[in-house]
């Protein structure tokens, strides 16, 4: 019976921490103080839910125990007193925090905050997490491969830039949107996409990681379902996280597509997705992350359409301009036309600096290498990206090649 | 919050007519504390004080011409982006020059 109640306690904090937070921080407009109260909160919830039963509405009740402990903490703090005069004059203004027991929603403001870009860019997925995922710091030290100290010691300095430099905790105007909004994508973006092909470890997808940012995708996704770039994200996610399981074999090894097998594609996911990129691609011109999606749903497909595949690509080379792009399609170009057009667009690349240090460059070179019969090329390009790439699935499928052109 | 709006290597593209424009936008809304124009770099002195007590004053020290320091201003506004957006709209801000936002610490 306690453990029942446990999981469940467990399960409406992951859901209502962010949201809490998000409320404190528009009430108090101090996230230190919020992070404090959200944590005690939660732990007194875990001292009486057990014992008294889980409250009808919790999130209200978490808000009411977190705001009084706020009111405390403030009345304590004499430097804090004219503040809280003025808060309580705020806060009436503002209205009842709660209506029929549910909190208001104030997490867009928090992706705005956490993303700002006076925060510096390695910082603000982590921040997202933390503070909107509801991640602990140890949590998304894991996620980013650092020692907690480390991670720790970057989101107080980025708190203290919040605070000390007082980012607001608002959504930007109709105005400034176009401008602001891209930085909170890319940073749940980053957190994808740190989840999916982790760069170093012995796993090809971190699914919790991936899955923290299609959580936030979504909560970001009902918060602004007019956004069509939002959208656009959601299913860019979405349906690349639908072949998962495909992208790894029994030994460990990474699948490409044409290799993969299709029953294990997340059918549920690609269901999801599919509709949202038509929302993100209708009712104006593309954005990138709508493109992007659209060129992930049909690798969801089969047959796979390359010749599709190759125009998306050149409408997102125009939208987004950089050497990955074309590098991506010199790859969808080799499987429509043939490995040989493919390394000639490869070779266009080469020297390309923005490339250097990234094993897909060689890896893609040997790949098609090998497939024009010239094992010997190959094997060169195949141990280059062997020397540059760093997760362990990816190694294992090079070295695989490798063997092959007899390397 | 009081922010400090550091203008650094302003261009000569910006005429008198723009700077005096910005000085009266900032007064109009009523956000403008301060600010100071800056004279020509190459007469920078410095000024310091030995461990033995002695003033040492020298020459310069000269900034890159697109790192001179030209000139602040200070605005009270209630957050970054209020800041940032004053920042923006200085003339300093356009033609390869840069604005650098400083918050004021203000002690009780």
């Amino acid at each position: 019976m306690t453990g029942d109640v446990n999981a469940s306690v467990e399960a409406i904090f992951r859901e209502e921490r962010g949201r809490l937070l998000a409320a404190l921080v528009r009430r108090f407009g101090d996230l230190d103080l919020a992070e404090e109260v959200t944590s005690e909160a939660i732990e007194a919830a875990l001292i009486r839910w057990p014992v008294d039963g889980v409250p009808a509405s919790p999130g209200a009740w978490l808000m009411t125990t977190a705001r009084r402990r706020a009111v405390d903490r403030l009345r304590r703090d004499q430097t804090y007193a004219a503040r809280l005069a003025l808060l309580q004059v705020e806060a009436d203004r503002a209205g009842p925090p709660v209506v029929d027991g549910v909190l208001p929603d104030e997490r867009l403001r928090l992706f705005f905050t956490c993303s700002h870009p006076a925060l510096p860019e390695a910082d603000r997925g982590a921040l997202t997490l933390r503070y909107l995922a509801g991640l602990t710091t140890a949590e998304v030290a894991r996620a980013y491969l650092v020692p907690v100290e480390t991670m720790a010691k970057r989101l107080v300095r980025a708190k203290k830039k919040i605070s000390g430099a007082r980012i607001p905790f608002r959504v930007p105007d109709v105005r400034e949107l176009p401008a602001r909004l891209p930085g909170v994508l890319r940073a749940i973006y980053s957190i994808f996409t740190e989840g999916y092909a982790a760069s170093a470890g012995p796993d090809l997808v971190r699914h919790d990681l991936a899955e923290e940012a299609l959580r936030l995708a979504r909560i970001l996704h009902r918060l602004l379902p007019g956004e069509r770039e939002v959208t656009g994200l959601l299913a860019l996610m979405l349906l690349t996280h639908a072949r998962r399981a495909a992208r790894t074999g029994p030994d460990g090894g990474l699948v490409l597509l044409e290799d993969q097998d299709r029953s294990l594609w997340d059918r549920a996911m690609i269901d999801e997705g599919e509709p949202l990129v038509v929302a993100a691609l209708t009712g104006g011109p593309p954005g990138p992350y709508g493109v992007q999606a659209a060129i992930a749903a049909l690798h969801d497909e089969e047959p796979t359409d390359w010749p599709q595949i190759v125009s998306l690509y050149d409408v997102l080379r125009s939208l987004t301009p950089s050497p990955v792009v074309d590098l991506n399609r010199a790859v969808a170009v080799a499987m429509r036309d043939g490995p040989e057009a493919g390394l000639a667009l490869l070779d266009d690349l080469a020297g390309e600096p923005r490339l250097r240090g990234l094993h897909v460059f060689p890896a893609a070179r040997g790949e098609l290498l090998r497939r024009l019969g010239r094992p010997a090329e190959a094997a060169h390009a195949f141990r280059e990206a062997l020397e540059l790439v760093g997760s362990e699935p990816e190694r294992r499928h090079l070295r695989a090649r490798l063997d092959e052109v007899g390397g | 919050m009081k922010y400090m709006l550091l203008i650094h290597g302003a261009s000569e593209k910006c005429t008198t007519d723009d700077w005096v424009a910005y000085g009266r936008a900032l007064q109009d809304a009523g956000v403008y504390v301060g600010s100071a124009p800056l004279a020509d770099d190459s007469l920078t002195t410095t000024v310091r004080v030995s461990d033995g007590g002695e003033t040492v004053v020298t020459d310069g020290p000269f900034a890159e011409a697109h790192e001179v320091l030209g000139g602040y201003y200070i605005i009270d506004v209630p957050d970054l982006d209020a800041a940032s957006d004053w920042a923006a709209r200085c003339p300093g801000a356009r033609f390869g020059g840069r604005m650098v936002v400083r918050p004021i610490v203000e002690f009780p």
